[in-house]
């Protein structure tokens, strides 16, 4: 992280915790609800970021910017839902990822390559179409209706350090669980990119598309291989947020929120999908709490955006994003 | 042809006074330092080049002096005005007018609009008159069209002047960059490789066309050029740049006997 | 044989620069504006009126606007609904606070208030760029959205958020009626149709081309960045903000927040695109297609002799929808405009083949 964006990060949680600590008085009973906040927004931006590492992740690897990310997730969610109904869990799992990686194939045949060198805002467009596709692909053959998912998650809440604070904190344990599975997520991909093969070629793509091409590695495998993992993050976002939600067209504009993570965080960086989901989650859930009286509530459909605009006057390029030399 | 007026004061003659002068200018973009406390003036009316082998940082020093990239350290001064750095269109403002090395041309305009954008600078009605196209705005626009034809004539790209410049070969392509410096009727014309892969006759036409705006408009001309020939030819005066450094100032034949510019260019080790 | 230029001779720069300097388009463009103004009202049904002509020449102006600022000016916007809604409350609350305002003027100013809002919006592309730049603008979406639905002062304290245009009238004769209200319409859009033409053939909007291609160089001749931005926001909003006025005033009578929302943004964005990006011609032709898609895709399956109930149509309508934008895109990126363009280059040639 560069010193700017490492400031700029500090800056921002030393003003959250101003906050927390000035409208209090510094009693030991509200200090507890402040900590129960902070963990709320910080899994809750957990989950953004599962949502966010696929945009990053197709944007690194084909310089798209995948609109359709959303529509992915809900896809994803309904398919899993529906099979579930007629097999047990496991093998629907495995149906829908074999289905998600049929249809990174075909986005990469039918839109990718036929759109190769076109500007970014066509493939942006272009995404928006596949976005639209699925979704009504998705409710003509599912149905249009809102469906619960059960994968097993914990429902109950949990209430942790109840020996230190008088009361404890109520902490949802389903996020608890979102948190750790999205913790699992991020590692194995880190992993995956650092220390195989594919990885590897997958960052040379990201790099130089020619550079990579000129070396052998064959471009339209490495897009469909990005599009299924893509398509897996997709599913285990599905899963994690329909499990807490319920698998239903909303779902997408959650999925809409991880454009200013993506913001945020910088276009082309993983880290930064992680950190950029924490700090949306966090700033809304505080802001929601702590600014929404002042405003009349509902602030949390746009801070997230006013936030990212914010950050981005200060770093155009994201917090850990590239910096785009003008060369003349 | 007059393509620009005499400023009051001004004297038609062959070269004059100091227009132009870098003093201690470094640059470094990161850890890379591009240039290394440059020095040097171009006098008023005089062709001077700039050259050096790859990387050596000349573009870098037309960028700096046009205020695309600041300096760390050192100043330049143009017109008597000192500047630490300028913003772009303040050096438009003040006369400098440049082509580029990559053309950086408006690729989804035609040659006319890429011209005629060059002119931008002089054109002052308000976006009322402009929408409705009458009185003021529409003599601005004809009377800009005029000069800007005059300048299509003497590039001799009229069959062209119509279409997208996108689809324009690279020889005139680099005719119409020239043309939109040479909209702005600048004092100081910074050319950046203005030869770059040409052959003979084009070489032959474009330099044609650098002594000719020298030599009847009086624009100083301060040009980046591989070509030694031309350089010889064509310049007043050369510097000589190599890994950022000054190594060489004056006269071709000066530079051209010069030890450290042949070693350089051997790539002697130093 | 019949579109070719031999014998048109111009022999002052005013001539060579008019709007349609080939006679034979001179002749198409004012048939084509008398079959509008004059014969049109006599010909066309109320339902053509009403639910194609009205809405397609208001979505025009309104895509006319963001064509300004995406195709002409390079800078990609997701917020446009919301400029829309600025111009619609604008316009409502002049309207209903300043009840003897001539309605001319009240969408004048409704634009202008749309304008400043546009503006400020606009302000962050001078640092920030690309999709971050379009997403800024979904900052902008967004908070809008909320503000109309949340600050009661907008909808005049209406219980239900959603607000009732008043009835139109100008100078005194009141305009009923589907023919009435397209031909005030469409006044209008030829009226600003023909300034959006005339400001990107002059100065400024060759100060927005050039910076949409290339803005370092832009910069290079003297042409402020702020400035071509800035005025490529100001100028897009003003129209974007008159056509949410007329949207609302004239083709609504009434709406709630949602009628601009996120995906009237999307919308636009498709017809710009689809249209053809730095086309005034474009932005008329992508509207036409967006207006006119949904219903001729209703109206396939029953032509077809395949009845199906209303919500698989809108199913198949989202799916067929999304894939003629992919198809779109990959047939002819540059939109229906370039698909014109080629037809009267071939035209030109008719009946040689080159």
């Amino acid at each position: 992280m560069s010193a700017s964006a490492r400031n700029l990060t500090i800056a921002f949680f030393a003003l959250l915790a101003a906050a927390a600590v000035s409208p209090m008085d510094f009693g030991e009973a509200r200090f507890p609800q402040w900590l129960e906040i902070v963990i709320g927004g910080l899994m809750s931006g957990v989950l953004y970021s599962l949502v966010a590492l696929g945009l990053v992740l197709i944007f690194k690897a084909s310089g798209v910017f995948n609109f359709a990310q959303g529509a992915m997730v809900l896809f994803a969610a309904l398919t899993l839902v529906r099979l579930m109904e007629k097999m047990p869990f496991v093998v629907a799992l495995a149906v829908v990822l074999a289905v998600m990686v049929a249809l990174a194939w075909l986005v990469e045949r039918l839109v990718l390559r036929p759109l190769v060198n076109q500007e970014g805002i066509v493939l942006f467009m272009a995404t928006l179409g596949v976005a639209y596709f699925l979704n009504g692909l998705g409710q003509l053959v599912w149905g249009a209706d809102v469906y619960t998912l059960d994968v097993g998650m914990p429902k109950e809440p949990k209430i942790i350090l109840d020996k230190v604070f008088e009361g404890g904190i109520l902490v949802s344990t389903e996020d608890l669980v979102a948190a750790v599975i999205a913790g699992l997520l991020v590692a194995a991909l880190a992993l995956f990119f650092q220390k195989t093969a594919t990885g590897r070629a997958l960052r040379a793509v990201a790099d130089d598309h020619q550079a990579a091409q000129s070396i052998g590695i064959p471009l339209n495998r490495i897009w469909v291989i990005v599009w299924s993992v893509a398509g897996l993050v997709a599913l285990v976002a599905g899963v994690v947020w329909g499990s807490k939600l319920g698998v239903q067209f909303s779902l997408q504009l959650i999925a809409l929120k991880a454009l200013p993570v993506v913001i945020l965080g910088g276009f082309t960086s993983i880290p930064g999908a992680i950190v950029g989901g924490l700090l949306i989650g966090l700033g809304e859930k505080l802001s929601e709490v702590y600014l929404g009286p002042l405003f009349g509530g509902g602030i949390e459909n746009w801070f997230a955006y006013v936030l990212a605009l914010v950050f981005l006057l200060f770093r155009p390029e994201g917090l850990f994003g590239e910096k785009h030399i003008d060369r003349v | 042809m007059n393509l620009r007026e005499l400023e009051p004061g001004e004297v038609r003659g062959r070269v004059g006074d100091v227009i132009l002068a870098l003093e201690g200018v470094s640059l470094s973009f990161g850890g890379v330092k591009a240039l290394t406390d440059v020095s040097f003036d171009v006098r008023e009316h005089e062709i001077r080049a700039i050259i050096g082998p790859n990387g050596a940082g000349k573009s870098s020093l037309l960028n700096v002096i046009n205020g695309v990239y600041r300096p760390q350290q050192g100043r330049v001064t143009f017109r008597g005005e000192v500047r630490a750095a300028m913003e772009p269109h303040h050096a438009a403002a003040m006369g400098i007018a440049r082509t580029f090395q990559s053309l950086a041309l408006f690729k989804g305009m035609t040659v006319l609009d890429n011209i005629l954008a060059g002119r931008n600078l002089m054109m002052r009605s308000n976006v009322f008159l402009q929408a409705l196209r009458v009185g003021p705005a529409l003599r601005e626009e004809i009377a800009h069209r005029r000069r800007v034809e005059e300048i299509i004539d003497f590039l001799e790209i009229q069959h062209v002047r119509k279409t997208v410049v996108g689809r324009l070969p690279y020889g005139l392509q680099k005719r119409v960059d020239l043309g939109r410096a040479l909209a702005a009727e600048p004092r100081v014309l910074l050319l950046d490789e203005p030869m770059a892969g040409m052959n003979i006759e084009e070489k032959q036409d474009m330099s044609r066309f650098v002594l000719d705006v020298n030599d009847e408009f009086g624009t100083t001309v301060v040009l980046i050029e591989h070509d030694m020939g031309v350089v010889m030819d064509l310049s007043d005066r050369v510097v000589v740049l190599d890994y950022g450094r000054k190594i060489a100032d004056g006269t071709p034949d000066e530079v051209r006997s010069s030890q450290a510019v042949i070693d350089a260019y051997l790539g002697v080790k130093h | 044989m019949i579109y070719r230029e031999t014998g048109q001779f111009k022999t002052t720069y005013a001539s060579d620069q008019q709007l349609f300097p080939i006679l034979q388009d001179r002749v198409f463009v004012i048939g084509f504006l008398l079959f509008a103004f004059v014969a049109m009202p006599f010909l066309a049904s109320d339902y053509l009126f009403r639910a194609i002509l009205t809405p397609f020449l208001i979505l025009s102006l309104a895509a006319l606007g963001l064509n300004i600022l995406v195709g002409y000016c390079g800078q990609l916007s997701l917020g446009t609904g919301g400029f829309m809604a600025v111009g619609a409350y604008a316009a409502y609350n002049l309207a209903v606070r300043v009840p003897d305002l001539n309605l001319l003027v009240v969408f004048v100013l409704a634009g202008l208030c749309s304008t400043v809002a546009g503006a400020l919006f606009g302000i962050p592309s001078l640092r920030i760029k690309g999709f971050y730049l379009a997403v800024t603008t979904l900052a902008a979406q967004f908070f809008l959205d909320w503000l109309f639905s949340r600050v009661g002062w907008f909808t005049n304290y209406s219980s239900s958020g959603s607000v009732a245009a008043p009835p139109l009238e100008m100078f005194g004769h009141p305009i009923q009626g589907p023919a009435e209200k397209y031909l005030f319409v469409l006044s209008i859009v030829s009226v600003f149709a023909l300034l959006a033409k005339n400001l990107t053939r002059g100065a400024i909007g060759r100060s927005w081309m050039a910076t949409r291609d290339m803005d370092v160089a832009a910069e290079v001749i003297g042409i402020r960045p702020l400035y071509a931005k800035l005025t490529a926001f100001a100028v897009s909003s003003f129209y974007v903000g008159i056509a949410g006025a007329l949207w609302g005033f004239v083709y609504l009578g009434g709406w709630e927040p949602l009628a601009f929302d996120v995906n009237r943004s999307f919308e636009l964005l498709f017809m710009v695109i689809i249209g053809g990006l730095g086309s005034i011609l474009g932005s008329f032709l992508g509207a036409a297609f967006i207006v006119i898609l949904p219903i001729a895709l209703n109206r396939l399956p029953t032509a077809l002799g395949m009845p199906l109930s209303t919500a698989t149509v809108s199913e198949v309508e989202l799916m067929t929808f999304g894939g003629l934008i992919v198809f779109f895109l990959i047939a002819e990126p540059r939109g229906l405009a370039r698909l014109w363009a080629i037809g009267k280059e071939k035209l030109r040639l008719w009946p040689f083949p080159h």
